[in-house]
């Protein structure tokens, strides 16, 4: 069995609505250390299977059929096989 | 005309639109699960707004994996007719069957009210009984309307005729206070490349009868029979 984790962040240039506002919320907190923040998704997954090449690319086609939208999202992810 | 509107599990905007394609323009008309596989007996099929499959993951992300999909995928690619409303748009262009994407709204806010949208192009089968700058009133209902698309796309999809619906001032105005959820160009609808398929964020199936404060939604409805030589 194998872990694997996926990162989805939106694209450059795509407005973040959300990531704005807790910007602004932690800039009204007195953080104005923050300049920007992008908010994105997070996902844990366990894998039949030990054969990492292959998971990886069963995970990226996964990722780019269902997981992130490829028009406004990139993603990213790491296998522990 | 023999019309379908998809059920899928979350779907709540069904009844509306089968109520108006059925009691105030007679024709006939059918619920379609999402499980069905065919769809070809159908003129039309309306993919109708709601919060399928709980928007989970993104909106019209999961739905658009429906074995009922797969059926409106080859109906669309053999010229039929399909309207997206809503989340039914939301579906389509997870589908790729409509180009872009949709993000939250700029104001996070989810906003139910009526708004104003120009016709952009009149020679799509949805739009043809309007005039070019028509201003429909019509509402919308949504959280993700905030239309993305990229400006290469966006240029063609200009040259061809696919922006149909922009949000607009009451007097046809495109102006960025009229433009409720930052949409890019305050896009409102589109169709594909061959017109055969709508998506649109606003209800015309809610603003198809006096009583409910507007029949403008009624033009689409109407301009569709038409193109297809229906009664009405």
């Amino acid at each position: 069995m194998a872990t694997a984790r996926v990162y989805i962040t939106l694209k450059e240039g795509i407005l973040d609505p959300q990531g704005k506002t807790v910007l602004r919320a932690l800039n009204n907190l007195g953080y104005d250390e923050v300049l920007d923040l992008r908010v994105g998704k997070y996902m844990e997954l366990e894998l039949a299977g030990d054969d990492k090449e292959k998971l990886e690319s069963r995970l990226g086609e996964m990722s780019e059929k269902l997981l992130a939208n490829p028009i406004i999202e990139n993603y990213r992810m790491e296998v522990d096989a | 005309m023999r019309f379908g509107v998809v059920v899928f599990p979350g779907s709540n905007c069904d009844h509306d639109c089968y109520y108006v394609l059925d009691r105030v323009l007679g024709q006939q008309v059918e619920y379609v699960w999402h499980a069905e596989t065919d769809v070809s007996k159908y003129d039309c099929v309306v993919l109708p707004g709601g919060f399928a499959y709980g928007d989970y993951l993104r909106t019209g992300a999961v739905a658009r994996f429906s074995p009922v999909m797969k059926a409106v995928e080859a109906f669309a690619a053999d010229g039929g007719y399909v309207i997206g409303i809503c989340n039914g748009f939301q579906i389509l262009l997870e589908a790729g069957l409509l180009p872009g994407a949709m993000m939250r709204n700029t104001g996070l806010k989810f906003i139910c009210r009526f708004v104003d949208i120009r016709v952009e192009n009149t020679s799509t089968p949805w739009t043809a009984g309007a005039s070019k700058g028509d201003v429909l009133r019509i509402p919308i209902a949504h959280n993700e309307g905030n239309y993305q698309v990229d400006a290469t796309t966006l240029e063609e999809m200009k040259r061809v005729g696919q922006v149909v619906f922009r949000y607009c001032s009451p007097e046809g105005a495109v102006l960025p206070e009229s433009n409720p959820n930052g949409a890019t160009e305050s896009i409102a609808g589109v169709c594909s490349r061959e017109g055969n398929v709508l998506g649109m964020m606003p209800h015309p199936e809610r603003a198809s009868e006096a009583a409910l404060g507007s029949e403008d939604g009624l033009v689409i409805w109407r301009s569709l029979l038409e193109h297809c030589g229906a009664s009405v």
